[in-house]
Order: structure tokens, then sequence, then C-alpha cells
């Protein structure tokens, strides 16, 4: 096992060794002591909504089930029956009065406690008592998402989040009312690479002029999105991928904050006007009226002045507020993961603004999307580049200097195509991995 | 061209990509449909695979001919064989047509194979067919899936 000073030496100020992307020993260790420690988005309250609701998923190669339990609160349970170990609870969602294992039959209720075993008199009854679904350690909910920690100590969530708190605020503030719910269905998507491949994609605004470029140009060649009443459905997404060929001065302006944690956003980059086709459209009107009605002028304005493009939370998600949609990254192998992609519901929104949402999704985020298929080949290509040995370093000197402290640890960008957010997550990794 | 001629020679069209040709086959008004979940009732309340108007199956077919298409360049090489052909109904000079696919896909030294429920809606035209509705159930479509650059 590597020793923390070898570790300390494959992350450098402005490089990275890649081993911590091709080395399935750095894997192992990376699953006890990041994913083994730090807090990790599993979902968001609309999908357990009713006592009974549960959802699984997992957190590093622990399989764990989300539920709600009958008392209303959200328990986070590891998917492992006491007796011989099977998973109790098929992969999946669903509604359930008590988790029972297909092996032997022993029944958990909705809080994990051991209710029933086959044959009783086989046991001592006492020896029974205290088996269970074990409890993940910690978890906690803020604003209506879902956290949960294998570690029993270390810092409580918002201290975690620190001021990446600010972009689940915008999710949630966005929607009148407050009121949000993940609907719309899952896209899963696997790629043959390291997990933290994507996260290190999500803020580069230099790839997509490149990568998607493609999708670029089809965009372009699409027809203008049509005047209110006569809008494409595709128009959200012909919109996002014109975007995505803004030219550099744009990029380069766009605000981008990172945290001593890893996790970083990007600012700027989209207004409601460019997704709506203006402050005037009907639907976008609608909308503000039930804002403001929800929330009062003042807040509502404050509110849509907030532009953010992705947000990532290290070391397991990334979502974009103002589209709605929330990536959930769980890491197979050191080069294999998979990404579940939700889509969410703005309970009190005009209608039109989902199905907007879910036509941004398939073309954007989708497995089958224009945009995310380029990026997948190009996650799987840098794979492939870092197994070789004949070179060992990635560089990751753009904008490393120049970039600018502010308060409460954050730290901008020296421009909104510096590489500061991937420096910080290496940073917040290599702390994971040496520290505590 | 009856109806069984009709899907090989578009499983043909795919196979030899000829994807500009292919595209000739489907109306003006046509919908292509790949669900995301089983038994999905609707393309614009869940999420699809693909779902696109004939603009957008226009466009997706242009972004393949880039030369920067970096997930279908080169493109896959595909076998679609279609196979238990049946003729659900025929009304308003639409056929509904029921069919499986096998699709062999290989790029890239990855190999993967589909399997899928298939429906048609044909509306005759100049001795053969128009697609004015194709719907993709992939057996898979809920699974864990590498992203999907090709067609159906």
């Amino acid at each position: 096992m590597a020793a923390n000073e070898q570790l300390a030496m494959l992350v450098q100020a402005d490089r990275v060794h890649r081993a911590v992307y091709a080395d399935a020993a750095i894997f192992d260790l990376e699953m006890e002591r990041l994913f083994g420690r730090a807090w990790l988005v599993l979902g968001h309250v609309s999908q357990v909504g009713r006592p009974g609701d549960y959802f699984t998923t997992r957190m590093g190669r622990e399989p764990v089930i989300v539920v709600r339990k009958d008392g209303g609160e959200i328990g986070v349970l590891v998917n492992r029956c006491a007796h011989r170990g099977a998973m109790v609870c098929a992969e999946g969602r669903g509604h359930l009065e008590r988790f029972v294992c297909p092996y032997h039959g022993w029944s958990y209720d909705r809080g994990g406690a051991l209710r029933a075993v086959p044959v009783p008199g086989g046991y001592r009854k006492e020896n029974l008592l205290g088996l269970g679904l074990a409890a993940v350690p910690r978890m906690a909910v803020y604003r209506g998402f879902i956290f949960a920690s294998l570690a029993a100590s270390g810092p409580g969530l918002e201290e975690f989040l620190g001021p990446a708190k600010s972009s689940f605020d915008d999710f949630v503030d966005r929607a009148p009312g407050g009121e949000l719910e993940v609907a719309g269905g899952v896209f899963k998507h696997a790629y043959n690479g390291n997990w933290k491949l994507m996260l290190e994609n999500h803020l580069d605004g230099v790839h997509p002029a490149y990568v998607h470029a493609s999708s670029i140009a089809a965009a372009r060649g699409a027809p203008e999105p049509g005047a209110p009443g006569s809008e494409h459905y595709f128009d959200i997404a012909v919109r996002q991928m014109r975007q995505n060929g803004a030219p550099e001065a744009l990029w380069e302006s766009i605000g981008l904050w990172t945290t001593p944690r890893g996790h970083g956003w990007l600012g700027d980059y989209h207004t409601d006007k460019r997704l709506t086709g203006g402050d005037e459209h009907p639907v976008f009107k609608e909308y503000k009226k039930k804002l403001v009605q929800a929330a009062g002028e003042a807040e509502a304005e404050r509110v849509l002045g907030v532009t953010r493009w992705n947000t990532i939370i290290y070391p397991n998600c990334s979502f974009m507020s103002q589209f709605r949609q929330l990536r959930i990254i769980q890491p197979l192998a050191v080069d294999r993961s998979v990404v579940h992609t939700y889509s969410f519901r703005m309970k009190d929104a005009p209608a039109q603004m989902f199905r907007d949402t879910v036509a941004f999704a398939n073309v954007v985020n989708g497995t089958g999307s224009w945009v995310l298929t380029d990026d997948l080949e190009v996650y799987e290509r840098v794979q492939r580049g870092l197994a070789c040995a004949a070179a060992e370093w990635v560089y990751l000197g753009r904008g490393h200097g120049g970039d600018v402290d502010e308060a409460d640890g954050v730290r901008r960008g020296a421009s909104g195509t510096s590489e500061v957010f991937i420096r910080a997550q290496l940073n917040a990794w290599l702390d994971y991995m040496t520290k505590q | 061209m009856n109806v069984e001629q009709f899907l090989y020679h578009e499983a043909r069209l795919l196979d030899t990509q000829q994807l500009e040709a292919w595209l000739e086959l489907f109306t003006d008004d046509a919908v292509y449909w790949v669900p995301l979940e089983a038994n999905q009732r609707d393309g614009h309340h869940t999420s699809s695979i693909i779902h696109d108007d004939r603009t957008l199956l226009g466009l997706r077919i242009q972004q393949a001919r880039h030369p920067r298409a970096h997930a279908r360049l080169p493109l896959a090489r595909t076998v679609h064989q279609v196979g238990n052909v049946m003729l659900l109904s025929e009304e308003d000079s639409e056929l509904r047509v029921a069919s499986t696919l096998q699709l062999v896909e290989w790029r890239q030294d990855k190999q993967r194979v589909w399997g899928a429920l298939v429906e048609h809606r044909l509306r005759p035209a100049g001795g053969s067919f128009k697609i004015a509705h194709k719907r993709v159930d992939l057996v898979n479509s809920e699974g864990e899936l590498d992203g999907i650059a090709i067609l159906f």
C-alpha cells in the first residue's frame, strides 16, 4: 500500500501523476479513504416521499438502501443481510413494508431492525437482539438533497459543503415555493474511464469547442428557435449546443470558483434569456409570476440574477441548478464508472418548463445524446492514454499562479478557463487520502 | 415492395451507412423514438435515449458526418437483423408493423449486441412505404449503458 509520502508526490502544484487515474491499488485506497470518508450525494427527498418508499444506490463499493422510515425520517441502510450477507433488496426503487432477504426470509423493518427470522427456535433469542441492516454512520439532508457518509466522524455536512451550498440554494430557490421533485426517468450511462475524468470535465471551458465541435456545427444548422407559440420542442437543446460554441472571450470571462473540499462551480455562462427565448416569453413570464407570488418581487429578482452552470460536489456529484439536472457518479473500478442522471420538475412552474428539461436531457445529457457521447469518447481516450507508462505526468498548468483567493477559502480561477478546479479537486483528493 | 422487403431495405441502408438515404424513408412529420423506460407512454414527460422529429434526425446525421464527430468517427459497423415481422393493424392508410431487432455493433475493439422490440407505422408511398413513426424498445434501455452513437 502506498505510503502517504508516496501519495503526496503524485499531486504537485501544476501536475498530477497518471497513477492517480490508472493504478488499481490507488483506486482501492480511494474507496476506503475518500469514498469512505467524504459526504456523498445520494439523491433527493422526493424519491422517498412516503414511509416505505426506497431506492438503492452505492456509496463507493457499498450497496445501500435509502428509505423513508415510519416516523418520516430518512434512513440509509447497508444493503446486506445480517445473516449470510446477501443483498436484501433488489436494485431499483419501490415501496415496501418490510425488507425480506430472499435467502432465508430474514425480515427487517423500514428502520433496518430485524423483525423476524424463520424457525426462530433455532436461535437463542438474546443473540438476535441488535442484529439488523446496519445504518450508514451519518446521514443529513440539505434543502431536500440527501447526503450520507460512511465515516462516523468528520466535518458536518454544512462545513463540508461550505460556499458550495449556494448552488443547492440556487437549485431550490429557482422553484416557486421551493417545490422540486425528481421526475422524467433516470439516464444511466457508463464509460471505461476513471471517475475523476467526469468531474474534471464539467467545469472545463476549453473543451466544448473541440470535443463538441460536431454538435455545435449541427446546432448552428438547426432551424432558428421559434417565436412564442411556434417553438420547436428541441429549441432549448439547440440553444445549449450553440452556447457550447460561444467565443473564447466569453469562456474566459466566466466566473469559476472552487472550495478547499474540491467543490467548484461556473457562473455567468447562461442567463434565462439564453435558455427560454427571453424575459418577455409567455412561459418565462408565467414562471416569473409564480416566483414573485411565492417569494416576493425582490427575492425573485435576486434568484433570477444568480447564473450558475455546472456545480461539482466532490467526489460524486455534478449538477446544473439552472437546468435542473443532477448527476451522481459511481466508481466501479479504476477504469470503469457509472453515472446516473436525474431531471427535476418544479412542481409549481409552467408545465412547458419540464418538457424543456426533458428535451434538454435527451439531447445534451442522455445516453444517446449528441453531446455526452463525445465526452465519453474522450474520457475513454484519456484513460487509454494514461494507461501508458512511457509518459508519467498530466499537466494542469492553465491559470496556475493567477488564481485569486477570496473569502471563506474560495479560490477564483484566473479566468473562466483556468484549471483551478482540477487543482482544487486534487488537493482535496490528497487531503482525504493522506489525512485523518 | 412488401412490408418485409421494406424493413430489410431500411436495415440494409443503416448497415451500409447510407444514412442520408435512410433519412429519406421518413415522412416530414415522422418521429423516431428509442424510449428510456419499459412501457413508456410519452416522449415529452419522460426522457428517451433518442426522441427525434424529422428535423432532429436530420441534424443527428449531419453531426455524424462532421470531421470532428469523435464518437462517430469512424461510424460503428453494424448488422441489423430484422425478424418476427407481423402486421398489427391497417387503418387510415397506415400500417402498424411489429418486428424484432437483433443488432451487432463493432467500433474500436468494442463489440456490443442489442435486442429490441420494434414498431413501425408505415404509409404506402409510390409502390413502397414511408416511415411515419418508428419505436425501438431496447431490452436493456433501463440498464447502465455505454454511450450510444448508432441508429437502431
